[in-house]
């Protein structure tokens, strides 16, 4: 009945999870590496055989061990997942990567799959813009609605606004494309590119993008703001209050200091959503591989470019890799913004302990 | 010691009720000026809202409704159109455990400075030094004024949140139960500084330890169930209750 | 008479600009919902919701969308299913009576940043596989395994914070009445957790029935209901991207009717999560 808390060590010292997190592992490198679709199929097998075989070994003492040695095996098998979409993608770039040099791949702007050109220069700085764009637009707007809901709503109105964000979160991101279609296609090519001087814009934009991009960014920074907001200890309000500051100097002040590291991470996360945001782009952005001359004109991010240019995998073998190596940028860049925006809140709860 | 005549605070009629539970019913209290008035009675009775009420800052949380008049210094500071902050500039808070600002020791001291006046450097440091030595924090910060505050210890936060009061000139300090989260000797330090400042500071104590009051206070409010049974001079209050209530919670019969 | 001074003036000054930042927040979710509603509701009809497409000049255009629905369908409930499945068992075993809080902090830092992942990586993840088959064109099975690759992160996050807001009191009590470790989360946690771990589930589905990246990869498309695992299938996202692309007016209606009906479910889960929420809190004992 008292079971003590599984280490690492204890977890590997039971054999039977070694031989099937073992096969498990075989099983895909015999299926990347090797392409061995047999031997691949052989250790999934033994891998399951396993499985099974932990849950035949039932006993009334054992269920309370099967039903843990169950959940061990989920949990450890998404701890697996993690390194395996890793592993996955770095396997699949290798062909890519083998092709043409990083240099070439990175830093040429030419795009012609078909005549083996992979260069990615100009999707990279597009969708740098468009994110940095979106964040611009985004941020501000978000963290000023935070900080009114969580200090200056009245809680009729806040009870209002909160079911509006977590609306706003669930929509589906081919919905907001469609609707950047119907409303800010047109709204960009008659309206806003005019107004600044340019007259040819289709509407099909990098502004477009970037237009769309912060209202599907607005749910995230503001909850994660919201909630760091509101862990300040009241305490600490009324401390700043009683001195005769006002709501807003308490703000400025006090609460940005004590959930500053939460905000921060709240961009971080914003940053690596908008970073990946594939369907809403890919509608509205005009897909040409190229660094246009202003904002209004079209370009391709990084994730517009898997949607863009999958339909050809079958025509162009190594393309798949191309775009394999795309997603593995994109992969790596959202995990280190999220664990940036981890460590940003971890080194802040050292510093000031309520 | 006589009854001042002049009385700092009086409340007229004041109702508090919080998410609609009524926690302070029909409150007619006087706090003489700079004496050391103590407010007790068992946990839970509205001392603290009785306090926090005196500086507005009740009003913060929500679903919170008062009725009545607060008069300070012979104005009605519940009347509608008054600037808040100001009202609060006039009060110093010192909560139970407590809070320094998420700044460095100075910057703590220095917080309402900054925001009430156009200060320059040199003013500034001196009044920051002023104020800690009147808590007797001085010579154990003056190598470290620009740490965080947090690292203090307890105790020596406590002092920094009196310090950052006085800095800003108020007139009444107001104190929730300030040594609960302290150790003795800390505890006692702040006990002797309460008395040194209601020479200069109307000084408002909430305790809930009867023998606090008995240390310290010039004038006693007895709260119970959110109605003040006795109110009076502390001699007066500890030799002579007139209440039966009041009696039994002195007995220790009711706590 | 209130004294207006500068620090008062950059308040409202403030005020003003968070006002508004919030009407173009709430705003912004008004006009996506008007938009759609009005482009979309116009073409929707029993015969469209109950038909399924017929071929038409361009593939999808005639008849009605029906064969995406239930693609939809047969694609996110055995997603949500299986990453139910997998996210409870790791919710619970994430509590701290199992795992140093090290490691159980570790896997939650996995889990939100496979939370955080662009669900085309998930896409091409099963791409990189079906490849590897030598498998083209897509499959129900693949969209499936992609979905639920997505799913598993949410559910399993949102099943954990659940039962995080258990009260160990009430953990520890169950204990002193002599059930096994196991025997308590399954049972005590469950049923106090109950409403969360619905709504989370839910958050899993709607995020599974909207998502389009995953399976623009996986799926492929046909015309018909899939009849098995390895056949291609509409659904209603990849549906909407095909048809709005198209030149001709009328179909292009047809995916401004597609998106209404994924509008409302959408906003129907968000309503029932809202409901199970208030629910849950109401009956957790403080």
């Amino acid at each position: 009945m008292n079971m003590p808390p599984r280490t690492i060590r204890g977890i590997l010292k039971n054999k039977l999870v070694l031989v099937g997190i073992l096969s498990l592992f075989l099983s895909f490198i015999f299926l990347f590496l090797f392409s061995n679709f047999f031997l691949f199929a052989l250790f999934l097998i033994i891998f399951i055989i396993l499985l099974v075989y932990n849950f035949i070994k039932v006993s009334r003492k054992l269920y309370d061990a099967l039903g843990t040695r169950l959940m061990f095996f989920a949990t450890v098998s998404v701890i697996f997942l993690f390194f395996l979409l890793l592993l996955i993608l770095i396997n699949g770039s290798i062909n890519i990567l083998s092709d043409q040099s990083l240099s070439e791949l990175i830093f040429s702007s030419t795009w012609k799959p078909f005549s083996g050109k992979f260069g990615l220069f100009a999707v990279i700085v597009d969708t740098l813009i468009v994110t940095a764009i979106s964040m611009v637009i985004a941020v501000p707007i978000s963290l000023l609605s935070a900080i009114y809901i969580a200090e200056y709503a009245p809680k009729k109105f806040r009870n209002i606004v909160r079911p509006f964000i977590d609306v706003l979160a669930g929509v589906p991101s081919v919905v907001f494309g469609l609707c950047a279609l119907l409303v800010f296609v047109p709204l960009v090519r008659d309206d806003i590119a005019p107004f600044f001087g340019s007259n040819i814009s289709s509407g099909f934009s990098l502004f477009t993008a970037s237009l769309i991009l912060s209202i599907m960014v607005f749910p995230i920074i503001i909850s994660l703001c919201l909630e760091s907001f509101n862990s300040v200890p009241i305490a600490l309000k009324e401390a700043s209050l009683s001195l005769g500051a006002t709501k807003w100097e308490t703000v400025k002040k006090v609460i940005f200091r004590a959930a500053g590291p939460g905000v921060l991470a709240a961009i971080f996360l914003g940053f690596g959503r908008a970073f990946g945001e594939t369907i809403a782009v890919s509608m509205v952005i005009g897909n040409q591989e190229l660094i246009p001359k202003s904002l209004f004109g079209p370009g391709q991010t990084l994730a517009s470019l898997i949607a863009s240019n999958y339909t050809e995998v079958s025509s162009i073998p190594i393309l798949a890799s191309a775009l394999i190596f795309v997603a593995l940028i994109l992969f790596v860049v959202v995990l280190i913004f999220n664990l940036l925006g981890y460590f940003v809140l971890q080194g802040a709860s050292k510093r000031w302990k309520y | 010691m006589s009854k001042s005549s002049n009385n700092q605070i009086e409340t007229k009629l004041l109702n508090v009720t919080i998410h609609s539970n009524p926690v302070l019913k029909d409150i007619d209290i006087q706090v003489p000026a700079k004496q050391l008035t103590a407010i007790i009675g068992p946990s839970g009775c509205g001392k603290t809202t009785l306090l926090k009420s005196f500086n507005r800052l009740l009003e913060i949380q929500d679903d919170v409704k008062i009725h009545g008049e607060i008069i300070v210094d012979g104005i009605n500071i519940m009347s509608g159109g008054l600037n808040i902050p100001d009202i609060r500039k006039k009060m110093g808070l010192i909560s139970q455990k407590p809070y320094p600002l998420p700044m460095s020791i100075f910057e703590n001291v220095a917080y309402g400075l900054r925001i009430h006046h156009n200060i320059n450097a040199k003013e500034l440091a001196e009044t920051v030094q002023h104020c800690l030595e009147e808590v007797g924090l001085w010579n154990e910060v003056k190598d470290r004024m620009h740490d965080p505050a947090s690292r203090l210890s307890v105790g020596q936060q406590q002092r920094l949140c009196l310090a950052r009061a006085i800095a800003v000139q108020p007139e009444v300090i107001l104190c929730d139960e300030p040594t609960s989260a302290l150790d003795p000797i800390a505890a006692q330090q702040i006990e002797k500084l309460l008395l040194k400042l209601k020479k200069d500071f109307t000084v408002i104590l909430v305790t809930h330890t009867l023998r606090q009051a008995k240390r310290v206070a010039d004038h006693v409010i007895f709260l119970y169930f959110g109605k003040v049974i006795e109110q009076g001079p502390a001699a007066e209050f500890f030799n002579n209750p007139k209440n039966p209530e009041t009696k039994a919670y002195l007995a220790g019969e009711i706590s | 008479m209130e004294v207006l001074n500068r620090r008062n003036l950059e308040e409202k000054i403030f005020l003003g600009l968070m006002l508004a930042s919030v009407f173009i927040v709430m705003g912004s979710l008004i006009l996506i919902v008007t938009v759609i509603v009005l482009n979309g509701a116009p073409s929707l009809s029993i015969e469209i919701l109950t038909q399924t497409s017929e071929g038409g000049f361009y593939l999808g255009a005639g008849g009605g969308f029906l064969n995406a629905i239930v693609g939809s369908l047969l694609l996110a409930l055995p997603a949500t299913g299986l990453a139910f499945l997998v996210g409870i068992a790791i919710a619970l075993y994430l509590q701290k009576d199992f795992l140093k809080p090290g490691i159980a902090n570790f896997i939650r830092i996995c889990l939100d940043i496979l939370w955080g992942v662009p669900s085309v990586v998930y896409g091409v993840f099963c791409l990189t596989i079906m490849i590897a088959i030598g498998m083209t064109g897509g499959s129900l099975l693949f969209g499936i395994i992609a979905l639920t690759l997505l799913e598993i992160p949410i559910i399993t996050r949102s099943i954990d914070e659940s039962i995080k807001m258990v009260p160990s009191g009430l953990k520890e009590s169950a204990y002193s009445l002599g059930s096994s470790k196991f025997e308590t989360a399954a049972k005590v946690v469950r049923r106090q957790a109950m409403p969360g771990i619905i709504a989370g589930v839910l958050l899993g589905f709607g995020r599974g029935i909207g998502d389009a990246a995953s399976i623009l990869l996986t799926v492929g498309d046909s015309n018909y209901f899939p009849s098995s695992i390895s056949d291609q299938t509409a659904a209603l996202p990849t549906m909407i991207l095909n048809l709005v692309s198209m030149p001709d007016q009328v179909v292009q209606n047809k995916a401004y009717a597609v998106a209404f009906v994924l509008l409302m479910i959408v906003l129907l889960i968000s309503i029932i999560t809202r409901y199970l929420t208030k629910k849950s809190s109401k009956y957790i004992i403080k």
